[in-house]
C-alpha cells in the first residue's frame, strides 16, 4: 500500500541550485530525445549536430534564426506582463493576429505615404488593435469577472478566422489570378533591414529593456505585481484594481499586436492567415520558462528559436520526418517544463519505516 | 480505568523536511479520561494526533489502541478502530440534513435505512445528552450545533477514542459550559477525549491529566489536580512569562471616529451591519467582541473604505468618509492603519520581501511614475530592529517568517505612518504567548501617544485586561457597549447571542465557522 518515494516540498532554492536543475533537464531531454532517435535509425549526434548548424551553422541561418527569435521574444514579453498579474492572457495568437490586420489596412490603403511615417502608422495601427484584442476580456473580467483563459482563446479564433474571410473575400488580390492571397504592401510598408536582418530585432531589444524597467522600476509595474499576488491585498493598499487590470492587459495586447505589424511588414510582406505562427502560443511557454523576467526572456527566446529552426532544417536536410521534429521539440520541453516541479519539490526513496511503525514487527 | 490505555503512543517521531515536528513523544490516554493537550503553535499537537487520525505516518515510534499494537494507515482505519477526530474546521455538507451528513459514507446496504439511522442517532443523542435535531439543514445550524453534529457523526461511526482540536475557539461561553457538560457525559460513558488547546483557563476546569508540548518534545505529562497555570506556562514556553496584560490609563481623551445609524449590506442584501453607533476616542482601545462572523469584518472594512455604508455617517474629526474608497481615504490626509484578519492574504503580498511589502502603503506618495525604494528600505531596516523581527534579512519573502514575525511586519508597517486610528483584527490569532504580550505592548504605547485603537478580538479575557471599553456585536447589530473594568465575561457572553434566533444566526456565521 506504500508508496515508496515522498515527495517533500522545499523551501526556496538558490539560485545556483535552480540553475543547476534546470542544466541537468535540458541535458536529460537531449539524453531521451537521442533514444527517441536510436529507435527511428538516425544517429542522434548528428541529428543534434545538425540542429545546430541547420540553425546557427552559416550567416544566413543565424539570421533566419533571429528572424525567429523576434516576434518570439515581443510576445514573450507582452504574455509576460499580463501573467505578472496572473490574467492569463493565451491570446496572444489573435492579438498577433488582429495587430497584423490593422497593420495591413493601413499599408494597403495608404501605400503611397513616406515610408517613416507609412510604418510608424502601421505600428501604431497594429499596437492598438491587439491593445483592443487584450482589452476586451480583460473589461470583462474587471467589471463582471468572468474567465480570461477561455475569453482569450476564443479570441484567437474569432481574430484567426476572420482574417482568413478576408484573405479569401473582400482583400483577395484579383491580380493573383484566383491564388487566395491579399496584395503585398507597397516598398515603404516593409521595415528595413538593418545588419542584415530586418529592423525588429532593434525593437526587441529595446522593448526587452523597457519591459523589465516597466515591471521592475515603476509604479504601475509595481502594482501589477501586487494584483497578480493578491486582489485583496491590492484594494487594501487603495490600488484602483480594474484599472491596473485594463492597463496591463494594453500593454500585453499591444506588444503582441506590434509583433503582427512586425510579421506583416518585415516578413510576410502581406496579410496572411498564418502570420501569428504559434508565436503567441510558444510565447506563453518561453515567458513561463523565463520565470516571467524579461531579461531572461531573451535568451529563453533565442534558444527557442534555435530549437524550431533546426528543428525545421532536420525535416529537409535529414528527411526527418516532421512529426519526429516536433517529437524532439516535445521531449525537450517536457524536461524543462518538469524539471520546476524537482524545483519546488524533493523526491526522496522513503526509509523502510514499517519495521519501527508497527504492521507486526517486534516491540 | 481499565489497566489497558485506550491510547498509548511510544517515541514517536515525525519530520517535515528539516523540521522535527514531534521528536520521541510519549503519550498515553486511558478510558474514562479526558486528557489535554497543550502546548503552543508549533509544538506539534496536531500532528501528533494527525498521526492517531491516520492522515500522517509516524517516522518511527509506535501505537497501541486498547493495548494491541496498530498500523494506522488512513483515516479509514482509525475510524475502524473507533478512533474519531473532530477538526476545528468542521467537515459537513451544507445543504444536507443532520441524519444525511451522519450517513454518507457509511457503508452497508446500496439503499440506506433512513428510519434506522434516525433511530440510531437519537439512541447516542440520549446516552450522552447531545440535543440534535436530524432534519435540520447543516446551513441553518449554529457553529456549536455543528459541532455537536460533528460529535454524533463520529459517536454513529462507533468511536470510542474522540480527539477534538481546539473545540472551544468559535463558541460563546455559553456555548463552551455545554460542550464541556457532553464531554464530561462521554467520560462517564467510558469514551477516551483528548482536547489539543492552548487556552489555560478551560484546561484547568475540563481535563483531568495534562501533556505540555513544546517545539516538537513531549515536556510532561501531569495531573490537572496538582497544577497551577503559571507552572503550565512555564511548561509551554519554557521561561517564566509576566502574565498580567497592562491596561495603560491616560487621562485626557478626544471624539475622534464617530459612528452613526451605519447599515452594511452584503450581496444578497443582508444587512451585515446594522444601524451601529458608537465613538472612538483618543487614547481609547475599543474591543470588539462576537460570535464569527457578527460584522466585525464589515465595521473594520467600512472604516477603511473597503466597504460600502447603504447608510448613515462616519466621521473621522467631523469630515464624513462614508462613500469613499482606500485612497480617497488617503488623499484626505487621514492617517489609518489597519491590520486586517487576513494577513497574508489582504495585509501584505506573502511572497514579496519586507522592503517591497512597506513599499504598498508608500509608494501612493511619492511622484511620478517611477517606483524610489529607499525610503521604503531605511523603514523596513527599522521596523526590524524596532520590533525585534526575526528575519534573514529585510529581502526575504514575508511568507517564509513565522506567524509572530509576520504579524510585527504588518503591524510595524501600520503603525509606521502614524496613524490617528488603529484597526487591528484578531491581531494575536495563532501567536505564540511571547509574541502575543509583545502586540499587546505595542498596542498600548500607540494608546499612550493618543492613537484609538480598535481592537477585535476572540479571547474574552484579553478583551476584559487590555481594552477600556467593549462593544458587542450580535448579528449586525449592537447589543452593548460596556466598560472593561465594570462587566463579567458571562456578561458579555450572554451579549454576543442576545436576540439571535438559531437560523438566523446560522446564515451569519455559515461561512466564517
Amino acid at each position: 500500500m506504500k508508496s515508496p518515494i515522498k515527495i517533500i516540498k522545499r523551501g526556496d532554492l538558490s539560485k545556483k541550485k535552480t540553475v543547476m536543475i534546470q542544466l541537468i533537464a535540458v541535458v536529460l531531454s537531449l539524453v531521451f530525445a537521442g533514444i527517441v532517435m536510436l529507435f527511428f535509425n538516425l544517429n542522434p549526434l548528428e541529428v543534434f549536430s545538425t540542429i545546430v548548424r541547420g540553425s546557427i551553422g552559416t550567416d544566413i541561418r543565424i539570421k533566419q534564426t533571429i528572424v525567429r527569435a523576434i516576434p518570439l521574444i515581443i510576445a514573450s514579453l507582452g504574455i509576460l506582463v499580463a501573467f505578472k498579474m496572473k490574467f492569463w492572457n493565451i491570446g496572444g495568437e489573435g492579438q498577433i493576429m488582429m495587430g497584423a490586420l490593422a497593420s495591413s489596412f493601413v499599408a494597403l490603403n495608404f501605400g503611397d505615404l513616406p515610408k517613416p511615417l507609412l510604418l510608424l502608422l502601421m505600428a501604431m495601427a497594429g499596437a492598438i488593435a491587439g491593445g483592443i484584442w487584450g482589452l476586451i476580456p480583460a473589461l470583462f473580467k474587471a467589471k463582471m469577472g468572468t474567465n480570461e483563459t477561455i475569453f482569450t482563446l476564443m479570441m484567437n479564433y474569432v481574430a484567426i478566422k476572420y482574417v482568413s474571410y478576408l484573405q479569401y473575400g473582400p482583400w483577395r488580390d484579383p491580380e493573383a489570378k484566383g491564388f487566395p492571397r491579399i496584395p503585398r504592401f507597397t516598398d515603404n510598408g516593409v521595415l528595413p533591414k538593418v545588419a542584415g536582418v530586418h529592423i525588429g530585432w532593434i525593437f526587441a531589444l529595446l522593448l526587452v529593456v523597457a519591459v523589465f524597467f516597466f515591471m521592475n522600476y515603476t509604479k504601475k509595474g509595481y502594482e501589477i505585481a501586487v494584483v497578480g499576488e493578491s486582489l485583496n491585498t491590492a484594494r487594501y493598499a487603495g490600488m484602483h484594481v480594474p484599472s491596473i487590470i485594463i492597463t496591463a492587459m494594453l500593454i500585453s495586447g499591444g506588444l503582441c499586436g506590434f509583433v503582427g505589424m512586425i510579421q506583416a511588414s518585415a516578413v510576410e510582406k502581406t496579410l496572411v492567415y498564418t502570420i501569428s505562427g504559434n508565436y503567441g502560443f510558444t510565447a506563453i511557454i518561453t515567458a513561463w520558462l523565463a520565470r516571467l523576467n524579461a531579461i531572461a526572456t531573451l535568451f529563453v527566446c533565442l534558444a527557442f528559436a534555435v530549437l524550431l529552426q533546426g528543428a525545421d532544417y532536420i525535416q529537409l536536410s535529414m528527411h526527418v520526418p516532421s512529426a519526429l521534429a516536433q517529437v524532439v521539440q516535445g521531449v525537450i520541453l517536457f524536461f524543462v517544463l518538469g524539471s520546476d516541479f524537482f524545483i519546488r519539490y524533493r523526491v526522496r526513496w522513503a526509509k523502510d519505516s514499517s519495521k519501527t511503525t508497527g504492521e507486526g514487527a517486534s516491540v | 480505568m481499565t489497566s489497558t490505555p485506550a491510547i498509548r503512543m511510544e517515541r514517536i517521531t515525525k519530520t517535515f523536511g528539516t523540521v522535527t515536528a514531534n521528536d520521541n513523544i510519549n503519550l498515553t490516554v486511558w478510558n474514562g479520561e479526558i486528557h489535554a493537550l497543550l502546548g503552543e503553535n508549533g509544538a506539534g499537537k496536531s500532528t501528533l494526533m494527525n498521526m492517531l487520525s491516520g492522515i500522517y505516518r509516524p517516522d518511527s515510534g509506535f501505537i497501541l489502541i486498547d493495548g494491541k499494537q496498530v498500523n494506522i494507515a488512513s483515516p479509514k482505519d482509525a475510524i475502524k478502530m473507533g478512533i474519531g477526530m473532530i477538526h476545528q474546521h468542521f467537515k459537513l455538507v451544507d445543504v444536507m440534513t443532520a441524519a444525511d451528513n451522519i450517513i454518507i459514507g457509511q457503508k452497508g446496504k446500496f439503499l440506506l435505512s433512513r428510519k434506522d439511522a434516525h433511530q440510531k442517532i437519537k439512541e447516542i443523542s440520549e446516552r450522552y445528552g447531545l440535543e440534535i435535531d436530524p432534519a435540520k439543514k447543516v446551513y441553518e445550524m449554529s457553529v456549536s450545533e455543528k459541532q455537536t453534529l460533528e460529535i454524533v457523526k463520529v459517536l454513529y461511526r462507533g468511536a470510542r477514542i474522540l480527539i477534538m482540536d481546539e473545540p472551544t475557539a468559535v463558541l460563546t461561553p455559553q456555548e463552551i459550559q455545554q460542550l464541556f457538560r457532553i464531554i464530561r457525559n462521554m467520560k462517564e460513558q467510558g469514551c477516551a477525549v483528548v482536547i489539543i488547546t492552548h487556552k489555560l483557563n478551560e484546561v484547568m476546569e475540563i481535563s483531568d491529566r495534562i501533556t505540555v508540548l513544546r517545539q516538537g518534545k513531549s515536556i510532561d505529562t501531569i495531573e490537572t489536580k496538582d497544577v497551577k497555570v503559571p507552572t503550565l506556562i512555564e511548561m509551554m514556553v519554557g521561561r517564566r512569562v509576566e502574565l498580567k496584560i497592562k491596561r495603560e490609563e491616560v487621562a485626557e481623551k478626544k471624539a475622534l471616529l464617530n459612528f452613526s445609524h451605519v447599515t452594511v449590506l452584503d450581496k444578497e442584501k443582508h444587512e451585515m451591519l446594522n444601524d451601529v453607533s458608537f465613538e472612538l476616542k483618543t487614547s481609547e482601545i475599543l474591543g470588539i467582541a462576537g460570535v464569527a462572523g457578527s460584522g466585525q469584518k464589515e465595521l473594520c472594512e467600512v472604516i477603511c473604505g473597503l466597504q460600502q455604508a447603504s447608510g448613515g455617517n462616519i466621521l473621522f474629526e467631523g469630515e464624513d468618509i462614508v462613500g469613499k474608497d482606500p485612497y480617497e481615504i488617503y488623499k484626505l490626509g487621514i492617517r489609518m492603519g489597519f491590520v486586517p484578519e487576513d494577513r497574508l492574504g489582504m495585509g501584505l503580498v506573502a511572497s514579496m520581501d519586507i522592503v517591497h511589502n512597506v513599499v504598498l502603503k508608500d509608494y501612493r506618495m511619492q511622484k511620478g511614475v517611477l517606483l524610489h525604494r529607499k525610503s521604503s528600505i531605511d523603514k523596513s531596516k527599522r521596523i526590524v530592529e524596532s520590533l525585534e523581527v526575526l528575519t534573514p534579512g529585510i529581502t526575504t519573502p514575508v511568507r517564509r517568517l513565522s506567524g509572530g514575525n509576520i504579524q510585527k511586519v504588518l503591524l510595524g508597517r501600520e503603525i509606521d505612518i502614524l496613524p490617528k486610528v488603529l484597526i487591528t483584527a484578531y491581531p494575536v490569532r495563532g501567536l505564540d504567548i511571547g509574541a502575543s504580550f509583545k502586540i499587546y505592548d505595542l498596542l498600548n504605547d500607540q494608546k499612550k501617544n493618543g492613537v484609538g485603537i480598535i481592537f477585535v478580538g476572540e479571547d474574552l479575557d484579553v478583551l476584559l485586561d487590555l481594552c477600556d471599553r467593549i462593544l458587542i456585536l450580535s448579528g449586525g447589530k449592537v447589543t452593548g457597549l460596556v466598560n472593561a473594568q465594570e462587566t463579567t465575561k458571562e456578561a458579555i457572553g450572554y451579549m454576543m447571542t442576545v436576540g439571535l434566533e438559531e437560523g438566523f444566526r446560522a446564515a451569519r456565521t455559515g461561512g466564517t465557522a
